[in-house]
This record gives C-alpha cells, structure tokens and sequence, in this order.
C-alpha cells in the first residue's frame, strides 16, 4: 500500500508545465483536504485525477483553475505562480444543466465569456460557432436555449465554450458523469480526438477508473486524508485509442488493474469517505 | 385563419366573465331604487363625461398617471439597486436588517402625514411616497433572487475571468429577472393603493382628488365612475406589465413550459 507522494523527478525536462502543483494543499478551516499534492502536466497532455469519492478531486480542480486558492504550496500555471482563476485556463463543470445559463441562447452562453474578456462582437460570434462545429453542433442550435437540448448535446455546448475561449489549458470536472452510457462513450472520443487535434492540454477529474486509462497519458491517483498522490501513472496506450480495441487490449487491463488497486488501498486508507468502496480482500 | 381563432377564443375567455357581470350589473341596477347603487347607465354616462372627454380625462387621470410612472418608476429602480447592493454584501445586509423589516411592516400610507410635513402637498410628494412604498417588495424580491444565483454560474464566471459589471447584469441580475418581476408585480398594486389615497388629501386633481370631491358634494355616480376607471386603469398597466413580462422573461415562461410538459 503506497500512500507516499512520487512526484515527478523536477529539473529534467526543460519544457515548462502548463500546469504545475507544488506542494499543493487546500484545506477548509481545520479540516485538511489536501496535502503537499505535486505534479505537473506537460503542454499537449492528457491527464487524469482519479480517487475514491471525496478525497478531495473536486477540491483540487478548483484549486487548479484558481476558484480556491491553495492553503499551502503553490500552483503555477505556464510557469507562473497563480492564485485566482488566468487567462487560457477554461473551465467544464460536471453538471451543465448548472453550468450553462437557462435565460440566454446557446450562442450567447459561448460568447459571454469571450465578450467579457475584450473579444468583438464579430470574433466572437465566429469563434463561437467554429466551436459549435467542433463539438458537433449545427449552428441552428446556437438560437437554442441550453434546456432544449438533450443532456448531451448541453454538455457539448459547456465544452464549446470552453474550447471558443482558446484554452492552454482545459480543466474537466467529472464533465461525463451526468449522461448515459453511450453519450458518455461519445463524448470521451470527442474530447480525446479534440485534444490531439487541437494540442490541448487536459486535465480532467474522473471516479472511473476505466475512463481514466483511456483517454490518459498520465494518471494522477490521489489517496488517504487528507488526500495525497498515491502514485503518477504514465499510461502508454499510444496516440489513437479505440473504445472497443483499446479497451480489450492487454495493456489496458493491466494498467486498469493497477490503477483499481491503488484507489483501492486509497478507500481502505481514508477514513472519511463514507461512499468509498469496500475492500474485498483477494 | 388558425391564430385568429385563437385570438378571438383568448379575447373570449379573458372577457366573458366581465361582460357578464356587466350586464347583470346593467339590469339589476336599473330595479334598484337605492340613492347609493345608481343605475349603470346613470354611472357610464358620468363615466363618459368625466373619463373620456378629453378636458375633463386630462384635469382628472393626467396628475395620477404622473404620480403613478415617476413613482413607480423610482420604486423600481430603486428596489433593484438597494436590492442588488444589500443581497450582494451580506455583512450590509445583516447590519440594516432589523432596520428592512420594521421600515416595511410599516405601511405607506401610513407615512402620508409625515411626507406632508416633509415635502408639502404638491406632486413630488405624492411621488416619493408611491416609490417609497412600492420599493420594499421590489427591493425584497432582488435581494433574495441576488442571493439564490446558482453557484456553479458564479464560478463558472470567475473561471472565464468575467468582469463586475457583465457579471452583475449579464449573470446576477438576469437570473433574479423572475423575483424581481415578481416583487415589481406587486409594487405595481402598491403603486395604485398609495397613489389614490395621497391624492386624497391636498391635491387639486386626479383620481383620488375626484372622489373625495364627488363624496363630499354627493355625486354618487361621478363617485362610481371613478372606481370603474381605476377598474379599467388597473386592468391596463397589468396588461402593459405583462407584455413587458412575457418579453424579458420569455425564457422563463418557455421553461417553466418545457417543465410542466415533462413533468
């Protein structure tokens, strides 16, 4: 049971994170969520953060996209030390019926934040709807208010305005959590294939373990409490990833494995997760 | 062909039950040998010459419909601004409180002679007392729409780096839009309350000034025929209120709609 942080070995690489968390902890009056997280997220990276449910995922995405500011350590985006939220860092929350505004069309939802960041009128209209078709949307649904679309297609609309708002970095916070099974399979692709086309940087907080290892290069385990890194996992499923091929294949069950034993000893360890899993000893 | 038949089945049922209380009102009042229930048609002739004749309509609905606009208008602005500022700096909000709630368990009315004394009997009086007390609903009904802003809309602007004022009219404000409409709903009956009874005392015109005249000079059909204009007065700006509503808050309505559908 491995419930020492590995971080990464710093000084070797000369390229700059786009996201980097030092010694990163977070805590909410005496109680202590967080602690001493390290890791970093290369430029053009796909990474997850999984752990039993309320070890603190949620917490630290916050902390990531500036909403929280870390107790203690830093957060440095870019290379730069932040604090509150920063230009290129966008946004998906878990819940868009939440996320997206019900009094404004879906095209005024993408370009509300554009509009508040100095972008013309023009610019982002057409940045708005070159997301839409990113995702898949005909423009007609930009006319639409959020609610009259499926669950789908409103989370579709949460990632256009994400990606109109030309991210460096894209932070996802359980953003398949609330669709069926299929929707959720047709979403991942559609993320995955966006972050290759588009060299986005994603970090993405999950509770599934299958959905991490598949559309990571690197997985972040979090365990204990206050959470910690358990251990980084660099996934090496290549550059294509197929929902069917990738996931019957060797590697991805033996990394899925690995990955299951560690949140597991993670749920064993953290007393106050009331929703962890159980352990069944083998 | 279809929309007009919907229109004219609409224009039905908002008018049969009037039309019918009218006409029941029409004939049982012409057997009626009371001093106090004149005939209606007694009452629509004085309603014609004191509310449709242009010379008299002007001396008698100009000054209220003044009262009635500034005040309101006031009120309502108002009431979002206080409203806005208290549900958004809560320290403030806890402070003035107690100061809110025994200020608005006060009537407005009740604050005629004081606003007597304090700005005489002329229509700015009348003005500030309408906006004074047709502000707390409007004020109350922001401030709880201001504090029940999703959440996940507030960081979600944050994320996006979205600055004070969008945040505040693009996001805070428009989704309070349907509490305030409702507290301005109110404030609208408020509006009507405040108005007739200010001009009851000093003024030289309008539609409380002309019932407390044809009181006095016993004119009871002149007397009825105001209360039929304040009627008639009352149904319009609701009218007027809901065309403003079914616009700004169309969203709302279609939702509201969408949920009753599927639910």
């Amino acid at each position: 049971m491995s419930n020492t942080a590995s971080p990464e070995t710093p000084g070797t690489s000369t390229v700059i994170p786009a996201l980097e968390a030092r010694g990163l902890g977070h805590s909410y009056g005496a109680r202590q969520v967080l602690e001493g997280i390290d890791f970093s997220v290369l430029p053009g990276q796909f990474v997850c953060i999984v752990g039993p449910s309320g070890v603190g995922k949620t917490t630290l995405l916050r902390c990531l996209s500036g909403l929280q500011t870390a107790t203690s350590g830093e957060l440095r985006v870019l290379g730069k030390v932040a604090r509150e939220p920063q230009p290129g860092v966008a946004l998906v929350f878990q819940d868009y019926s939440r996320s997206l505004m019900p009094w404004s069309s879906v095209l005024h939802n993408i370009t509300l934040p554009l509009r508040a960041n100095g972008v013309s009128r023009k610019e982002a209209a057409d940045r708005a709807y070159r997301a839409l078709a990113q995702v898949g949307l005909a423009d007609v649904v930009g006319e639409q208010y959020p609610w009259q679309l499926s669950g789908g297609m409103q989370q579709r609309v949460a990632i256009a305005r994400a990606l109109a708002y030309n991210p460096t970095v894209l932070l996802m916070d359980e953003p398949f959590a609330s669709v069926d099974a299929q929707t959720r399979a047709d979403l991942e692709d559609l993320v995955l294939g966006l972050q290759r086309r588009l060299g986005l940087t994603v970090t993405l907080v999950t509770h599934d373990i299958d959905e991490s290892v598949y559309l990571s290069d690197r997985i972040v385990v979090l365990s204990g409490s206050p959470a910690r890194v358990a251990e980084v996992v660099d996934v090496d499923l290549g550059t294509s990833r197929d929902q069917i091929l990738t996931k019957s294949s060797a590697e991805f069950a033996a990394l899925r494995t690995h990955v299951h034993g560690l949140v597991r000893a993670a749920a064993a360890v953290s007393p106050s997760t009331g929703t962890a899993r159980t352990v069944v000893p083998s | 062909m279809n929309a007009l038949r919907r229109t004219t089945s609409i224009v039905a049922i908002e008018l049969w039950l009037p039309l019918t209380l009218v006409i029941i009102w029409w004939v049982v009042s012409e057997y009626v040998n009371s001093l106090y229930f004149p005939p209606l048609s007694v009452i629509m002739q004085s309603f014609a010459e004191n509310w449709l004749n242009p010379e008299n309509a002007a001396a008698n609905l100009v000054p209220s419909l003044q009262v009635i606009f500034f005040g309101y208008a006031l009120a309502v602005i108002g009431g979002i601004v206080l409203g806005a500022t208290l549900g958004l700096v809560r320290p403030l909000e806890r402070a003035v409180r107690p100061v809110v709630e025994a200020m608005r368990a006060v009537p407005g009315v009740a604050l005629l002679p004081l606003f007597i004394v304090l700005f005489g009997i002329d229509q700015q009086m009348r003005i500030l007392l309408v906006a004074y007390g047709a502000t707390w609903p409007v004020l109350l009904n922001t401030l709880d729409g201001v504090r029940g802003v999703e959440p996940t809309l507030l960081d979600m602007s944050r994320a996006f780096r979205v600055g004070r004022a969008r945040r505040l009219f693009g996001v805070i404000l428009k989704s309070a839009g349907p509490q305030i409409f409702a507290g301005a709903r109110i404030a609208l009956a408020v509006t009507l309350i405040i108005m007739v009874v200010s001009e009851t005392v000093g003024a030289s015109g309008g539609v409380g000034y002309f019932l407390m005249t044809a009181k006095s000079e016993f004119r009871i059909a002149s007397m009825w025929s105001a209360m039929v204009a304040l009627g008639i007065l009352g149904y319009l700006l609701n009218i007027i209120f809901r065309i403003a509503e079914r616009y700004i808050l169309r969203w709302h309505r279609l939702q509201q709609a969408r949920l009753e559908r599927t639910s």
